[in-house]
């Protein structure tokens, strides 16, 4: 029941409509004043649905404003950037068929995202795994996080592309070293977090483990890790944003299929509407990937 | 079980007997500042008995959690030792359950799974089905078995109160410890669950070392109150035997004449003779 109502407000109305009658309900309640008990929640759905559509009313009209603005600056003769219906015009073949393959680096943008992705997923699992693992064991000891955290704090702040050079150097072929890039990208939010997450147990869950005696296992499944996930989120949802920052500059350099090289063709071919189209399909993955982040740990997290 | 009455002053070891269940044996507790040494107390001695319900008062400040959780093992004294049937205290264990102010359970575990990790923890030999069979027991004991699959984060502070009580009983401690365990809740739902509390003594002849705050919580539950005067460097003030028989019936109790003789000495030690200072909050 603390899932379904993370996922929507209606829907939690409804489940509960449907589950918890109200306290005041009684077996030898008569219809007619089951009914009125029940009453006062029909509004409050229709006032999340009321809210809902408000705020998507007021997003478009906002969005129509900016597109307006955009219009009205670009039309003039030979602007620098395309206006939006030049760029919807120019672009039409690529938004309406996005799964076209015509071989090499010639494909829909579908398949120019889907490669990006497959990176991303791979550097960041990666990432989160050793990420996670290290985090916990530099959390653990206060002498480890005091020896390293300076070194960490150092490498974080160094921009993903800087690695990219050395990762070529290192890994000696352009797959490989962009994987890599996304990994030591994301990897810092994550361990600095859950680093962070361990060394904040609560000491009441402290004392609960030592007068019980946890083993360090026990200790570890039933307290380390629960309230850490929190934690672990938190870097893992700076993690993924990092991840998809870092690998469109780095296809950018190393070419193949991918959204960043193609944001780069583009440029090369001077296909600005094409850049745009692009942006903005970069954008929406992005949130995507942030909000799906955020929901998983949502729905590991809401049975506290 | 008080029925032979003991001297009130237990400050002289040579007082008390060779052999005692828990033995607060001449512990000391000093922190080092920068001022040099600050004394929360000195040299002061307790023995409880098998099944006594101890309980502790004394202003804020007064060392009695620092002196509890030499019991527990959480605090180890500078000087001196406890000692439980003879074994020195030296680290917290089971055997010695805490009861926590604040519950101190698990937020993602259910009532049941917090009372569930303390027996599998505690009898490592059973099978799961006779943990569980534990775990119902004193779920039922402290009066719940339905929110058994809730988690603390729905239920009120009465009934996580509960469940850490059931977890501490659960795996049978030689004593139990609780540190101000009401102290957070309403009236009337502390008064139930001193009821259920006292209920429990007198079903199981656990031995309690209690802290608290309440004089007539005190009254109600102890078979002994220690006095503790203020810091720092304080000591055991006073020792006073609560002679009420068991089992408890708090209204009887109120209507014993002796029951506001007791309540007026406590209060006389307390706010007269030990009246606390309002700068030294």
């Amino acid at each position: 029941m603390g899932i379904s109502y993370r996922l929507h407000p209606i829907v939690f109305k409804a489940f509960t409509f449907i589950e918890l009658p109200p306290k005041h309900y009684s077996p030898g309640t008569t219809p007619m004043a089951l009914s009125t008990a029940r009453l006062p929640q029909f509004p409050e759905i229709a006032k999340s649905a009321i809210e809902f559509t408000k705020r998507a009313a007021i997003s478009s009209i906002a969005i129509a404003i900016l597109l307006l603005i955009w219009q009205v600056l670009c039309s003039g003769k030979n602007p620098a950037l395309p206006p939006p219906t030049k760029v919807i015009t120019d672009t039409w073949e690529l938004i309406v068929d996005p799964f076209f393959d015509n071989g090499g680096t010639d494909v829909g943008l579908f398949w120019q995202l889907l490669a990006s992705l497959k990176r991303v997923a791979l550097g960041f699992s990666l990432s989160a795994i050793v990420g996670i693992a290290a985090g916990v064991a530099l959390g653990s000891s206060r002498l480890i996080y005091i020896a390293i955290d300076p070194v960490f704090q150092v490498l974080r702040t160094v921009p993903p592309l800087a690695w990219l050079p050395i990762s070529l150097a290192a890994m000696k072929d352009n797959e490989p070293a962009a994987i890599f890039v996304i990994f030591i990208t994301a990897i810092w939010p994550i361990l600095i977090n859950t680093a962070v997450g361990v060394q904040q147990v609560p000491q009441d869950y402290r004392n609960v483990a030592r007068v019980l005696q946890l083993s360090k296992l026990e200790y570890f499944t039933n307290i380390i890790l629960p309230s850490t996930v929190p934690y672990i989120f938190t870097g893992l949802k700076i993690g993924i944003g990092l991840s998809w920052l870092a690998i469109i500059a780095a296809e950018m350099l190393i070419g193949g299929v991918g959204i960043g090289f193609f944001i780069w063709d583009a440029w090369n071919s001077s296909l600005i509407s094409e850049i745009i189209i692009a942006l903005v399909y970069v954008g929406i993955v992005g949130l995507l990937l942030d909000r799906t982040i955020e929901l998983i740990g949502k729905l590991v997290t809401s049975e506290r | 079980m008080n029925s032979t009455l003991k001297t009130a002053i237990t400050e002289n070891p040579a007082l008390s007997p060779q052999t005692s269940y828990l033995e607060i044996d001449q512990v000391s507790k000093i922190y080092q500042t920068q001022t040099g040494d600050y004394p929360v107390f000195q040299n002061v001695s307790l023995t409880v008995d098998e099944g006594e319900f101890i309980c502790i008062i004394g202003h804020s400040g007064c060392g009695k959690s620092t002196l509890v959780g030499m019991v527990s093992g959480f605090t180890s004294p500078s000087q001196g030792e406890v000692r439980l049937q003879g074994e020195p205290i030296v680290q917290p264990g089971p055997d010695r359950m805490v009861v926590f102010q604040n519950y101190s359970l698990l937020p993602w575990k259910s009532a049941f799974e917090n009372v569930f990790i303390a027996v599998n923890v505690a009898y490592p030999q059973l099978s799961k089905a006779d943990k569980e069979k534990i775990v119902w027991e004193h779920l039922e004991m402290v009066g719940l078995t339905e929110a058994a699959q809730k988690k603390p984060g729905a239920l009120s502070g009465g009934m996580k109160q509960r469940v850490a009580i059931a977890r501490a009983l659960s795996i049978r401690p030689k004593i139990l410890v609780m540190d101000e365990p009401f102290g957070a809740l309403d009236a009337i739902t502390k008064e139930e669950l001193q009821e259920e509390l006292v209920k429990i003594w007198d079903e199981h002849q656990l031995t309690v070392l209690m802290i608290t705050h309440d004089i007539d919580e005190a009254l109600f539950l102890a078979d002994r109150l220690v006095m503790m005067t203020n810091g720092p460097d304080e000591q055991i003030g006073e020792i006073m035997e609560i002679p009420f028989e068991h089992p408890r019936d708090r209204a009887r109790i109120m209507e014993d004449p002796r029951y506001y003789e007791l309540r007026n000495r406590a209060l006389d030690f307390l706010y007269n003779r030990f009246a606390h200072d309002a700068d030294d909050a």
